[in-house]
């Protein structure tokens, strides 16, 4: 697979409802460096509107986001 | 005489930006927390919680019935006098006694939703005040609720950070927000 984000951190946030999914992301971007990417997994379907609200005033990137079997995955690039 | 014109001019133009750049909000939230319910309580702490995520400073001020939301249910002030003991033993001693403000049913409700809050893993009021702390957002309380309560500093929980202060330290943070909320 050529187009195969490199995920530099894996956050599992699976059964954490609202607020914790951004709180959590917010608070583990700050330890990877900018360029890196995190894919975070959530339950919450909030989160789909929720992260690319966080990322455009956060400054930062969603790259993907897949749908499946209950999970949400998200793929974050820090880019500050 | 026309360079000198332009000068002033400029000079004054100067001085109108610099003023600008005072008077622009920053990215802060302000929220006076008047209510001591337990599901407006947490309304507050989420939108609190979730505005430090979205990058903006936070301060709560908590005043009037959102006062009691801050007592420490293992603490206790003596020297009240008969209005601030009746005060002290009627109003909920800490955010674990708050109450729902709609379907209460005598504390069934209350408990119910807090059982469903368990099993939704909401987190609690107390978990989300130890975030809150955690994620450094500063609490205010006015010192005029406490005076009218007859609560002490001494009774209210440890928090960082945490002032009491009046109504215009509030405002002067609040006049600067680009945010300000009122639960």
């Amino acid at each position: 697979m050529s187009d195969a984000i490199q995920v530099d951190k894996v956050m599992d946030l699976k059964g954490l409802p609202c607020p914790m999914p951004v709180v959590k992301v917010s608070k583990g971007i700050k330890e990877i460096q900018v360029g890196q990417v995190i894919e975070a997994l959530t339950t919450d379907p909030g989160a789909l509107a929720d992260f690319p609200a966080w990322a455009r005033t956060s400054g930062n990137e969603i790259l993907k986001t897949d749908q499946g079997d209950g999970v949400i995955k998200i793929y974050i690039k820090r880019l500050k | 005489m026309q360079l000198e014109e332009m000068e002033k001019q400029l000079a004054e133009l100067k001085a109108r930006v610099e003023g600008l750049s005072g008077s622009q909000p920053e990215e802060r939230l302000s929220m006076i927390v008047f209510s001591g319910d337990l599901d407006k309580a947490l309304a507050a702490f989420i939108i609190a919680t979730g505005a430090v995520a979205m990058g903006l400073e936070v301060v709560m001020f908590f005043t009037f019935w959102g006062t009691p939301i801050l007592r420490d249910k293992n603490k206790s002030a003596g020297g009240k006098d008969l209005m601030g003991t009746m005060f002290g033993s009627m109003l909920p001693k800490g955010a674990g006694k708050v109450k729902l403000s709609k379907m209460n049913m005598g504390g069934m409700g209350t408990a119910m939703m807090k059982s469903l809050m368990k099993k939704k893993n909401v987190a609690s009021l107390e978990e989300f005040i130890k975030m809150a702390a955690e994620l450094e957002v500063k609490i205010y309380i006015c010192e005029m609720s406490m005076d009218l309560m007859g609560f002490k500093h001494e009774e209210m929980i440890d928090y960082p950070g945490l002032e009491y202060v009046g109504v215009a330290t509030f405002l002067e943070k609040a006049i600067n927000s680009k945010v300000q909320l009122f639960l």
